[in-house]
């Protein structure tokens, strides 16, 4: 029961070994085509220099990576020293997803349990009741957020006409409202990998620790979200990695005073900067931090399996 | 079940060869959404006899990114920018216009006909032009709103209720104005000056966003908000009670330009669509349309007179020099990306 | 049981928290729904009741730009769905129940690849690459690049179920003399049902909302709803967007109402 999305859990059975190439034949043709080559034209990019304006020239540099990480001044000639412009944008979108990511859990593993408890036949209902509203587009549902929680926003004055606060809170252009957005980016994808995880569970292991007088909370806490861990750690990548590179909620709902890695690597090719070998080693380096991560995050707990 | 999905993929598979089969006589159009009216566009394809494919890109950055990235030789035209023109011919995406190649070059206004973004229109004819300046909102402050103070030094009752436009160029070059000094300047202490002015204002602002220009100004979201004269013009018919500003420093002008692309798969419809385009009666459609600015001769008595009188169209006595954005060469151009780093890290 | 005062699967809270969940999510869509049916161009102030919009959108100079482009979108969102979910659940069995092999782990790192990467490098780079091998731009190229965004997705939700069935169903199957196909399609598949309906809805969503990569692999004059909206968006949000945006919930809620209908009936007969 070990690992989690990322690392595929452990092997259970060799049921289907003799079918082994034929399974995995599709998605290696799909994505060794469509994702590996495009990727490592990037990595070969990120070594290349930059043409002005957008584009490559043919000729090895490392000038990306020491953009990255050492600061030369506004002119470009001070003595170099370390850099901590990128570092610290990196930081801020680790720090903005993880809380996204933790927001989305709190709420996302309870009604996603709840789903998975419900009648058999309403199940499919309740699934269909989350992801309806991702019909609509993100950008659409995103300026409806924020018209929401504007200073004169609906949030506001009912919360002000029922007595809460007397004062309007601002939330829109700050970090809380990153998170908010974020987390409603992307809550399905936390909500149904734990639903079908939860789906699964033998709800005649609580029964056992209940009848040992476990109290309740403990059964939740030992027992069953250790069963369902591969569905909770699947939520929280498909929730974090999206969000760490996601710039339409820091935009529009945070005011985008401060670059996130998303909307840096996107100025790289898409804005006035047209630096793109700094694009694509500022994505070889969010691409290695984020596998750094899963690989602990799966070590970790293979070894609390063990 | 099984049957109805087979169907529809087999439906799709037929969609995707169907649209990839090309007819004769086409031209492939690279512009911005919304920018041109329908009508037009069924006119000329009426006339001339020519299919038109349209696809939109969302910024003139985002043009170069695309065309440079392998999509020259898709396209025919295109509708960048001024300075984009500039870049573009630079970077040998465009291709020329020979003399005589166009019947209704004359029509060209004079005061568009040897811009400094493109000598001699060898690549571009106007397409439309107006201002980027800001609104302020005039419930929230009564006094003098012709300075860029308000954007860069603002009272106080506006801090923190400005909106800036997301994009390096407008922002900056604004900032030159507030300064008084040139936009690609390579003199260091007026650099070092700029990147300390922009931290300072940019504690007074609550965003970056070009987007949603117009709806933060008519939601009241934001009190000030750098923008087009187009977009000032609509939030106000929409019911934001703003003033347009124009500040004795200066502002932007800017002037979109339909060019001919490198590598035209339908050149000759394309010079066809450029001429189209410099009919008076034409352009003004184009004007009527999208609410700014024609650059041809005699397009006015086909505007609408309500456009000439609005005041986002109309400047003072005493505003400052307009000034299009200008195009830095390649050592001045990274100082200013590190600036607007600096400003947004 | 009896001796138990409560329901263990019960845990109080988890409705507030369902519902506070659901409140979320739909108020912003009310906002939307509410708003495609004010008479003035603003999405802020509202005037008064119409359906201005809504005859927009069908008889407006944009209508059938907009049309094409929902009916591209849910072509390719549908196609995109189904195939990585199929390419999905293939590659789970193969890393899951297929024994220990060399190249497992590699595998793995190379589905979960596409959502590791920032669409816009992916973006980027797949446009470069199909210039590089001379592919036309088209809805081949969206869809080819929706596919492969599109498995992990469907993987992640399918490979968590898969860890939760036991080996010991098909073991008992195959000892009852099932071949291996049997044991997969009768037995795996009908367990794996939450799972791979999970990983089709989100590959399906992701599909439907994507625009970074969508807007830079499209060829000339194609578009999807994500792209047509965005370029509109750019002259101002106008309310026939809100009015698009209510009328695909309207499809999406009966498409679902129909299909629960008919499930129930199929349980039922």
């Amino acid at each position: 029961m070990a690992g989690g999305g990322a690392t595929g859990g452990s092997v259970q059975t060799d049921t289907y070994a003799g079918a082994r190439g034929w399974l995995l034949l599709p998605a290696w043709v799909t994505l060794g085509i469509l994702t590996l080559a495009p990727l490592a034209i990037m990595l070969v990019y990120s070594f290349l220099t930059k043409e002005f304006r957008g584009g490559v020239i043919w000729e090895f540099s490392l000038d990306a990576y020491d953009q990255f990480f050492f600061d030369r001044g506004l002119f470009g000639d001070a003595p170099p020293q370390i850099e901590w412009t990128y570092i610290g944008i990196f930081w801020r979108s680790i720090w903005q997803a993880g809380l996204a990511t933790l927001l989305s859990l709190l709420i996302g593993f309870p009604t996603a349990y709840f789903i998975a408890t419900r009648p058999e036949k309403q199940r499919a209902l309740w699934v269909f009741l989350v992801t309806i509203p991702y019909w609509v587009n993100l950008l659409i549902r995103t300026v409806s957020m924020k018209f929401l929680l504007r200073d004169q926003g609906p949030l506001n004055e009912g919360l002000m006409a029922l007595g809460v606060i007397s004062e309007p809170l601002t939330i829109v252009n700050t970090n809380l409202a990153v998170q908010l957005g974020l987390f409603y980016s992307y809550l399905p994808f936390m909500v149904l990998p734990i639903y079908a995880a939860v789906e699964r569970y033998n709800f005649a292991l609580s029964e056992a620790a209940a009848d040992l007088y476990a109290p309740r909370w403990t059964i939740l806490r030992r027992i069953l979200i250790p069963a369902v861990k591969p569905g909770i750690l699947a939520g929280c990548i498909l929730v974090f990695v999206p969000s760490l590179g996601s710039f339409l909620a820091p935009d529009l709902l945070g005011g985008a005073r401060n670059f996130m890695i998303g909307s840096l690597i996107e100025e790289q090719f898409k804005g006035n900067a047209g630096n793109w070998p700094f694009g694509a080693a500022a994505s070889m380096i969010l691409l290695t931090m984020v596998l750094i991560l899963l690989i602990v995050s799966a070590r970790q707990s293979q070894k609390e399996a063990r | 079940m099984k049957r109805s999905l087979k169907a529809t993929v087999a439906a799709a598979a037929l969609g995707l060869t169907a649209s990839a089969a090309a007819a004769e006589g086409k031209l492939v159009i690279y512009h911005w959404f919304e920018y041109i009216p329908q009508e037009l566009l069924d006119r000329f394809s009426q006339e001339n006899d020519v299919e038109i494919v349209m696809d939109t890109y969302d910024s003139n950055e985002s043009l170069l990114a695309t065309l440079k990235a392998g999509a020259i030789g898709t396209y025919d035209v295109a509708v960048p920018g001024d300075y984009m023109v500039q870049i573009m011919a630079g970077e040998g995406l465009l291709d020329e216009i020979a003399e005589g190649e166009l019947a209704n070059k004359g029509n060209i206004a004079p005061e568009w006909a040897d811009p400094s973004f493109d000598p001699g229109r060898k690549h571009s004819i106007p397409y439309q032009w107006g201002s980027t300046s800001f609104a302020v909102n005039r419930d929230m402050y009564e006094g003098d709103i012709n300075t860029t103070d308000i954007l860069f030094n603002p009272p106080e009752e506006l801090s923190g209720k400005i909106n800036m436009l997301d994009s390096q160029g407008e922002v900056l070059a604004m900032a030159a104005l507030h300064m008084g000094i040139p936009q690609c300047s390579t003199d260091r202490d007026q650099l070092r000056a700029l990147n300390d002015m922009l931290q300072n204002a940019k504690v007074h602002w609550a965003s970056f966003n070009s987007d949603t220009a117009k709806e933060v100004l008519v939601s009241g979201d934001a009190a000030v908000g750098q923008i087009y004269d187009g977009f000032a013009a609509k939030a106000r018919e929409e019911g934001a009670n703003t003033d347009y500003a124009f500040p004795t420093q200066g502002y932007v002008v800017w002037m979109d330009n339909v060019v001919l692309l490198k590598d035209a798969p339908n050149r000759e419809n394309a010079l066809k669509f450029m001429d189209f385009l410099l009919e008076p009666e034409n352009i003004a459609a184009v004007t009527n349309y999208a609410r700014y600015n024609a650059g041809v001769t005699g397009a006015a008595e086909f505007v609408d007179p309500a456009l000439a009188e609005q005041p986002e169209s109309n400047p003072p006595a005493e505003a400052g020099e307009p000034v299009f954005i200008q195009v830095c060469d390649r050592e001045t151009q990274e100082v200013y990306d590190q600036i607007w780093t600096n400003l947004k890290k | 049981m009896a001796t138990r005062p409560y329901d263990l699967r019960r845990y109080p809270g988890f409705l507030g928290i369902t519902i506070l969940c659901l409140v979320i999510l739909y108020a912003p869509l009310l906002v939307v729904t509410i708003y495609s049916f004010n008479s003035s161009p603003s999405i802020t102030n509202w005037e008064e009741f119409s359906f201005r919009w809504y005859v927009d959108v069908f008889t407006g100079p944009e209508s059938d730009k907009f049309k094409q482009a929902a009916w591209n979108s849910l072509i390719i969102a549908i196609i995109a769905a189904t195939t990585a979910t199929t390419i999905a659940t293939l590659a789970a069995t193969a890393v899951l129940r297929a024994g220990r092999f060399r190249l497992r782990t590699l595998s793995i790192g190379l589905i979960s690849l596409p959502l590791m990467v920032p669409e816009i490098v992916t973006a980027v780079a797949t446009l470069i690459f199909f210039n590089a091998i001379a592919f036309e731009r088209g809805l081949m190229t969206i869809l080819l690049a929706h596919i492969a965004f599109c498995i992990p997705f469907a993987y992640m939700p399918i490979s968590a179920r898969m860890q939760g069935i036991e080996a010991t169903y098909e073991q008992a199957a195959q000892d009852l003399y099932a071949t291996r196909r049997q044991a997969f399609t009768r037995i795996l598949l009908p367990l794996m049902m939450p799972g791979i309906v999970s990983g089709f809805i989100l590959a399906f969503i992701i599909s439907l909302d994507d625009f970074i990569i969508t807007n830079f692999v499209k060829g000339a004059g194609v578009e999807t709803l994500p792209t047509a909206i965005f370029g509109a968006v750019k002259q101002g949000i106008k309310p026939n967007i809100m009015a698009i945006s209510t009328l695909l919930l309207a499809v999406s809620i009966v498409m679902v109402t129909l299909s629960w209908i008919i499930g129930r009936k199929d349980k039922t007969s």
